[in-house]
């Protein structure tokens, strides 16, 4: 039998608790159907940290991303990027390698978005990785932002709605070169060209020698050489450059290939014999030094480091990244930078309130956006606002004995409309029906 | 005239980097019967290894010559220690298993030490072209031919004979040719195997970082060459024959002028024309250019 007295204190002793659990509990889920403000920006940031294209691509990538990210976290970048994080968000970066093969990268994205639930992933150095990404990014709705990979077809081949790319693509660095060559050699009257053997430097010589015949048909193409990736031998592919009379010789070659082809053309004196116009030199030029011959045309793949604009943002960018690495940034660090700042607008121009944008929302945001980043003016233009051109530049290598510094002088820039095709168009048909429209 | 001269030229520089790496390789599989996919780490290591070398040498107004000598030195210790911790630690627990499982071995090893050069020489690239620049060029004709290829010719039919000399005169040499014919017959005369397989699996992990030294120079050391180069050796012994030093010798020298001639003359080919020749050669040859088909003991 109950004792009226003792079951009326047991019964509010029981409420009290009740209550005094309830106090603990409501106000963290209150605050989880709020979406704090302070609920911080997941980002997974993907690029070679091992393997051959770790040093010239990937880690220079990574440490773009690092350094920019910490700015912004502090609030430090300067105007009109001052605010903390992602609209006040702090940003959480997981860095990931793209080392391994296309199943692997694929793996490693899906791992991110459905394992790790990042709000976005930054990344991917290799066009390969890139196509392999791009059908998984849209079946997940998953924002992504490719940095670095250079292949036109990500646009071309189907819209997209969660795929972007703020850095240009490849074809942009292959007309420039054609155009800055002609402005430089007006007398040349062959070329030939050693390219890696896949879809990078296939691609890279496509559209140089397809810019070449529209822009000068009498200038002939002599040899076109196509050694294995990462070969690293190239004696018989020197010695046929030897005997050949082409004046330039154009190659896409970056960093472990570049390096391996200068020294040993060096040691063969082909550079006495042709200019060498390197696409991707500018990324090489610190580590190769006085061994990078004078007079190398060379490209970076759009206006970054030495062929960036004057700017006060560039000249912060140069410094914290300089300071923290002990070498000047190169372009694949411009290049997630400008893939960072982009992100941050568009997150910020996405964002009503403190609630945190859907990714739908950001994507509306990000396409067709305009800024102006260390690189200086880009604009998503292209492939339905989800690509972005730039202006360009190239300019000639130069060992500066007395300042013991590499530079690049004769720097001529390319407007944006001169060197990217028109939206709509693919860069192949454009190249070949004669560059229509380019506005130089 | 020129061209063919050119090939000739390129052709047998090529072949001799192959050779020195592959001779390691063809070794190890003769005599131990084991495919070493770790091979392409010896070679990984020497290159390092010489790297560290010319770090240390060059650029301080010292004799060249002392310069090329401490970059082999280098590779060779490294080979050895290699070799050792290698076959006295891990191979030596596996031997008599399953051929697929040896290999499985090998490239776990081979993945083991990949990581390690990262531990100890970090992700980045050297720049090791000091030796290649200091040997200087000789013209002939229209072609700049490097001295240093030229004395990788040298080095390499250096190699060649006295491999030949002495697995044809020494006595160890003439053990080592019993345990490739024989196992099985050759510990029952009384001869070590054992201590058989230590020697040639250190010697063939020396040759292997000796390749990687001498191609330093030429090339970005990084992370990757060893897998670049296991492929080709792989063909060069395939073409030549597993076990065979001459096999290794003579499918170098296919490999690099088919390749010298494809990149002169079709140039579109080159990628293909190695695996090409030696699928031809395994068509008609299936156990390689040098090795007889072996009758099946049960």
């Amino acid at each position: 039998m109950l004792n009226r007295g003792s079951s009326l204190g047991g019964v509010l002793g029981t409420l009290w608790v009740l209550v005094s659990l309830l106090e603990v509990a409501i106000p963290p889920a209150q605050a989880q159907n709020a979406a704090p403000a302070a609920a911080p920006v997941k980002l997974g940031i993907v690029s070679f940290l091992t393997g051959p294209a770790a040093a010239p691509f990937g880690i220079p990538g990574r440490n773009g991303a690092e350094i920019m990210i910490e700015a912004m976290n502090a609030g430090k970048v300067p105007a009109p990027f001052n605010k903390v994080g992602f609209g006040g968000s702090n940003i959480e970066a997981k860095y990931i390698d793209e080392a391994g093969s296309a199943a692997n990268v694929v793996t490693e994205f899906r791992n991110l978005v459905q394992r790790d639930q990042v709000d976005a992933v930054v990344g991917y150095v290799s066009s390969g990785s890139c196509l392999a990404v791009t059908p998984v990014a849209e079946e997940l709705k998953a924002l992504t932002v490719f940095y670095d990979c250079g292949t036109p077809r990500i646009f071309e081949e189907k819209s997209r709605a969660y795929v972007f790319r703020v850095s240009p693509h490849a074809t942009m660095d292959s007309v420039a070169a054609a155009r800055y060559l002609l402005a430089k050699k007006q007398d040349v009257t062959s070329y030939s060209g050693i390219n890696q053997n896949y879809a990078w430097g296939q691609d890279s010589w496509r559209d140089f020698a397809g810019a070449m015949q529209v822009l000068a048909p009498k200038v002939t193409a002599d040899k076109a050489l196509f050694p294995k990736l990462f070969a690293g031998e190239y004696g018989a592919e020197i010695s046929t450059l030897l005997t050949s009379k082409s004046q330039i010789l154009h190659t896409s070659f970056y960093d472990g290939d570049l390096e391996a082809f200068v020294y040993q053309e060096q040691a063969r004196a082909l550079d006495k014999r042709m200019t060498i116009l390197a696409t991707t030199g500018e990324a090489a030029m610190w580590r190769l030094r006085d061994k990078m011959p004078n007079g190398t045309m060379i490209g970076g793949r759009g206006p970054h480091g030495p062929l960036a604009p004057d700017s006060d943002l560039n000249r912060w960018f140069q410094k914290i990244y300089t300071d923290r690495y002990s070498i000047p940034p190169t372009y694949p660090a411009y290049q997630m930078a400008m893939s960072l700042l982009g992100l941050k607008l568009a997150y910020e121009k996405a964002r009503k309130g403190d609630a945190k944008p859907t990714t739908d929302e950001v994507a509306a945001a990000f396409k067709g956006i305009e800024f102006d980043g260390p690189s200086g003016k880009v604009k998503l233009a292209i492939g339905d606002g989800h690509q972005g051109i730039s202006e360009t530049a190239y300019g000639t290598y130069r060992f500066n004995k007395e300042k013991n510094e590499p530079e690049i002088v004769d720097i001529i820039r390319f407007p944006a409309e001169c060197v990217n095709p028109p939206a709509g168009i693919n860069a192949d048909d454009w190249i070949k029906d004669g560059m229509k429209g380019a506005k130089c | 005239m020129l061209t063919a001269f050119a090939i000739l030229i390129d052709g047998l520089v090529y072949a001799a980097y192959l050779f020195i790496v592959a001779i390691g390789l063809t070794l190890i599989f003769g005599v131990m019967k084991i495919l070493n996919v770790a091979h392409g780490s010896f070679y990984t290591f020497g290159a390092y290894g010489a790297a560290t070398a010319v770090a240390i040498y060059f650029d301080r107004g010292l004799p060249d010559a002392g310069g090329f000598l401490l970059m082999v030195l280098f590779a060779m210790i490294l080979g050895l220690a290699l070799g050792l911790i290698l076959e006295r630690g891990v191979m030596r627990l596996v031997y008599g298993r399953d051929e697929v499982v040896m290999v499985l071995v090998t490239y776990a090893a081979f993945l083991v030490l990949e990581d390690i050069v990262i531990l100890v020489w970090g992700p980045g690239s050297y720049a090791t072209y000091q030796p290649l620049l200091a040997a200087g060029n000789i013209e002939v004709g229209e072609l700049i031919l490097s001295n240093y290829d030229l004395g990788l010719i040298v080095v390499a039919a250096l190699l060649a004979a006295v491999s030949y000399w002495a697995l044809k005169f020494t006595r160890y040499g003439m053990l080592l040719t019993a345990v490739i014919f024989d196992r099985e017959t050759a510990a029952a005369f009384g001869i070590n195997v054992r201590v058989v397989y230590t020697v040639t699996f250190v010697i063939g992990a020396m040759l292997g970082a000796l390749g990687g030294a001498i191609m330093a120079p030429k090339i970005a050391v990084t992370l990757g060459i060893g897998v670049e180069v296991i492929v080709l050796a792989f063909a060069v012994v395939a073409i030549g024959g597993m076990g065979s030093i001459e096999g290794a010798l003579v499918g170098a020298l296919i490999v690099g002028i088919c390749r010298a001639a494809a990149v002169h003359l079709v140039p579109q080919v080159e990628l293909f024309v190695i695996y090409g020749v030696m699928a031809l050669v395994l068509m008609i040859r299936p156990y390689g250019l040098f090795v007889r088909a072996q009758p099946r003991k049960i």
